[in-house]
């Protein structure tokens, strides 16, 4: 009997024996896949070293370089094992020359700029983008002169201030005025393939003001063809001193150009792009393809350093940005003075002196998934550039969502990503679901004008402007 | 005018006047006063005039700085300085930390280590502008002087190269940039490169501009041998290189190093307006970087930069002047 039983509890515990080993080793199996997503036993070794590691990046003096100096300053490239110079640049075009001709390794670029160098629009070089900087961040100042003209005709509010988000049809009062004058209005932009040169478009145009066409076909990049507002480019940091000098009336770029221009008592801001596109792709991280190629690694390790300082400046709803502010101050990043970074970065923003509006948010760098590269965001300035004549020729729907595919890459976003939540430096929850995320936002509102964008028919988009080439239309 | 005697002086009285050149009966006291003096009360005057104006002038960022402020900004750049250096060492400490921690974990395995990079600090900055000065100035002399030597002594050469010469020579810095950038772009492809771009375009564009003082003098002072001395080799039937060696560069020494020395003064010039565009980490990025700061210190500490450069090109022609001193045989020059 008691051997029955022993020989029953022997086999009995042989099977559970078996059980518990399968078990275990299933669980083993279903942990470490879980902690290396690519069956390999150690995290780290899934992306592999960086194969370069010493890297310069370049920059310009705006307050959205804010996440190259985090990463840099907190340590997060450190712990990539990389070794970053950062370097200011002199302005947009010699950035891009120099990512180009191998000098500097990736640079904070504007969201277009890839785009534009891909397709041919100045430079031509194939640039990618696998991380988007930040969100908004751009206003639209103009000079003393054109507020007193402007004030003049917007409604005021019961404590005597004006209404803000003011609507572009008040200036076009002013241009008028202009006009009858025989004088120009002139406005500055940082690019020609930058946001700002695009929102201060589609502004003016949803006030009815022509702000010129390009004709690159016939030689003329100067997109002033019929316009009723002359736009021209300038370097950042020497916005407001031209605008002092009177070469130009308003101009539209990023922080801190315009609270120093209110600083300066030069000029009056008078709307934030937030309130000409809710929550905008402003600056991207650029790197050149053959550079990518050759060093898949190495730009793996760096985006996932910059999506942890992304994280850190948005975190606890912007209780670092304080820290972030007197960071970048340093002469060595932005140097201008903190009292006039600290507005914009910490929620608010200076209108006429002494006129602060909330602006919660100015800069988002983390939030509403603002570190991933959407391919809509992409066909949303493609459609721009068609509209106002930078690309000469009507594309089917299919070229833009190539071209978009082509540049902005959220695969490497997504490797990059999955990494860190692997190393547990960030949770899932704070990305989007890869595994249903297609790339394109669905249909977008929130434009000054009351357009929808829907990313997948930029035709159909481009044919719904007022003012803007529509369909095979040219310049002339 | 005194006669002081020299017994009457106390010893080290007795010592300066060894030291000194002879005063022609003055005494030692009353001829340093007269050197010191001058420019002393010149600089003190300046420096004045300098507060006085500068609190007047209204700029959009600010008042235009006075000497107290931009002496704390140049105290401010030397903080930075030792800020950096101890961020260096903070740097340091920490990755014998991670290495320790690395190779804890992975024993056996090499670790990589990664270098120290913060940004140029000022004198980092001073010492690359000279670096590259230095080598756009030698380069320049390198092509100059040959070139000076050989029109100095066959006159259809002077007059073939004399038109080209003349064109050249007014061309600013800022007009060879572009054209000195896309060439070293298209030329200079190397997957590893020794020298980065923008210090062989800021060199190059200062061998292009600087090179014409030498250049011009070099041949002059050829020209201008005495032509007795020619005949002498023209006897002895000396072969060139030993005409060159023994006798063309010997006799117009005094010319090349007044070239070299004019060279070297528009090189240093030239250098600032270069790195400014060319992106070149040193003093002339520094003033356009300040300049793209905007902010309340940025006019101060630009004023610093001016008179750093003002200062270290003082200390150039010095040098120079010192070597011309050697190098004319006791003559004196100025």
């Amino acid at each position: 009997m008691k051997r029955a039983n022993i020989k029953a509890l022997v086999g009995f515990n042989t099977a559970r024996r078996r059980i518990f080993k399968v078990t275990a080793i299933a669980a083993c199996i279903l942990a470490l896949s879980g902690a290396a997503p690519f069956g390999m036993l150690d995290a780290q070794a899934a992306v592999g070293k960086a194969e370069k590691t010493s890297l310069k990046f370049g920059f310009i003096k705006l307050t959205d370089m804010a996440p190259l100096a985090v990463a840099y300053e907190k340590g997060y490239f450190e712990d990539e094992g990389l070794s970053v110079t950062l370097e200011a640049q002199a302005n947009w075009k010699v950035l891009l020359d120099r990512v180009v001709d191998g000098e500097l390794d990736g640079a904070h670029m504007l969201a277009g700029q890839p785009i534009g160098a891909t397709i041919g629009i100045g430079t031509k070089a194939d640039i990618i983008t696998p991380f988007s900087m930040d969100l908004n961040g751009n206003a639209i100042t103009v000079s003393n002169a054109v507020w007193a003209d402007l004030k003049k005709r917007l409604p005021m509010m019961k404590d005597g201030r004006p209404v803000h988000p003011i609507e572009p049809k008040y200036l076009k009062y002013v241009v008028d005025d202009y006009k009858k004058q025989g004088r120009a209005f002139k406005m500055g932009m940082v690019f020609p393939v930058s946001n700002h040169n695009y929102e201060l478009r589609y502004w003016l145009a949803a006030g009815g003001m022509n702000p010129g066409y390009y004709d690159p076909a016939n030689g003329d990049t100067s997109g002033t063809i019929k316009a009723d507002v002359q736009l021209s480019v300038t370097p950042p940091p020497q916005m407001p001193s031209t605008m002092e000098a009177g070469t130009i009336d308003g101009y539209c770029v990023g922080e801190p150009w315009n609270q120093q221009a209110v600083f300066m008592g030069i000029g009056v801001p008078v709307t934030t792009d937030y309130d000409i596109q809710k929550n905008n792709p402003e600056k991207v991280f650029g790197v050149s393809k053959k550079w990518a190629d050759k060093y898949p690694n190495t730009l793996i390790h760096v985006v996932k350093a910059l999506i942890r300082a992304g994280y850190w400046l948005d975190e606890q709803n912007n209780k670092n940005r304080l820290a972030a502010v007197k960071m970048i101050s340093s002469p060595d990043y932005v140097g201008a003075d903190e009292k006039v970074l600290a507005n914009s970065m910490t929620g608010t923003f200076e209108y006429e002196k002494g006129d602060k509006r909330p602006a919660p948010d100015y800069n988002v760098f983390f939030r509403y998934n603002a570190t991933y590269p959407y391919y809509s965001d992409a066909v949303w300035f493609l459609t721009q550039m068609r509209r106002w004549g930078q690309i000469p020729v009507a594309k089917p729907d299919s070229w833009y969502i190539k071209i978009a595919k082509e540049v902005y890459r959220p695969d490497i976003y997504a490797i990059a990503a999955k990494e860190l939540i692997a190393e547990g430096k960030m949770k899932a929850s704070d990305f989007p679901d890869f595994a249903t995320e297609t790339g394109f936002k669905g249909r977008q509102g929130g434009f000054v004008d009351g357009i929808v964008f829907d990313g997948r028919k930029p035709n159909a988009y481009i044919d719904k402007f007022k003012i803007g080439l529509k369909g095979n239309e040219k310049p002339r | 005018m005194n006669m002081t005697t020299q017994t009457a002086l106390p010893g080290w009285q007795r010592l300066m006047t060894l030291v000194l050149p002879r005063t022609g009966g003055e005494s030692v006291f009353r001829m340093l006063f007269r050197g010191i003096a001058p420019p002393l009360l010149g600089i003190m005057v300046f420096l004045g005039l300098w507060q006085i104006g500068a609190s007047h002038v209204h700029t959009s960022l600010g008042t235009l700085p006075g000497p107290a402020a931009v002496l704390k900004q140049a105290g401010n750049l030397y903080q930075e300085y030792r800020d950096d250096k101890a961020r260096e060492a903070a740097f340091k400490a920490r990755q014998k930390l991670r290495k320790a921690d690395f190779l804890a974990q992975h024993p056996g395995q090499e670790y990589d280590a990664i270098r120290y990079t913060g940004q140029p600090t000022y004198l980092d900055q001073i010492f690359t502008s000279l670096y590259t000065v230095f080598v756009g100035f030698m380069l320049g002399t390198i092509i100059a002087v040959p070139l000076g030597i050989v029109c100095g002594l066959n006159k259809t050469i002077q007059a073939a190269l004399n038109p080209l010469i003349q064109i050249f020579k007014p061309v600013s810095p800022l007009a060879w940039l572009p054209i000195v950038t896309l060439v070293v772009s298209a030329l200079y492809v190397s997957p590893d490169p020794m020298f980065a771009k923008s210090f062989l375009i800021s060199a190059l564009t200062v061998t292009l501009c600087s090179m014409w003082p030498t250049l011009v003098n070099t041949a002059l002072g050829v020209a201008s041998i005495d032509k007795d001395l020619l005949n002498v080799a023209k006897v002895l039937r000396l072969s060139t290189r030993t005409k060159i060696m023994k006798i063309v560069i010997p006799s117009s020494l005094k010319l090349i190093f007044t070239g070299m020395r004019l060279s070297l003064g528009v090189a240093w010039m030239v250098l600032i307006a270069a790195e400014m565009l060319a992106q070149n980490p040193g003093l002339g990025k520094f003033v356009w970087d300040e300049f793209q700061n905007g902010s309340s210190q940025s006019l101060s500490r630009i004023m610093v930069a001016v008179f750093t450069i003002g200062f270290v090109g003082f200390l150039l022609d010095r040098i120079m002047h010192t070597l011309q001193q050697m190098a004319s045989f006791g003559q004196r020059t100025e």
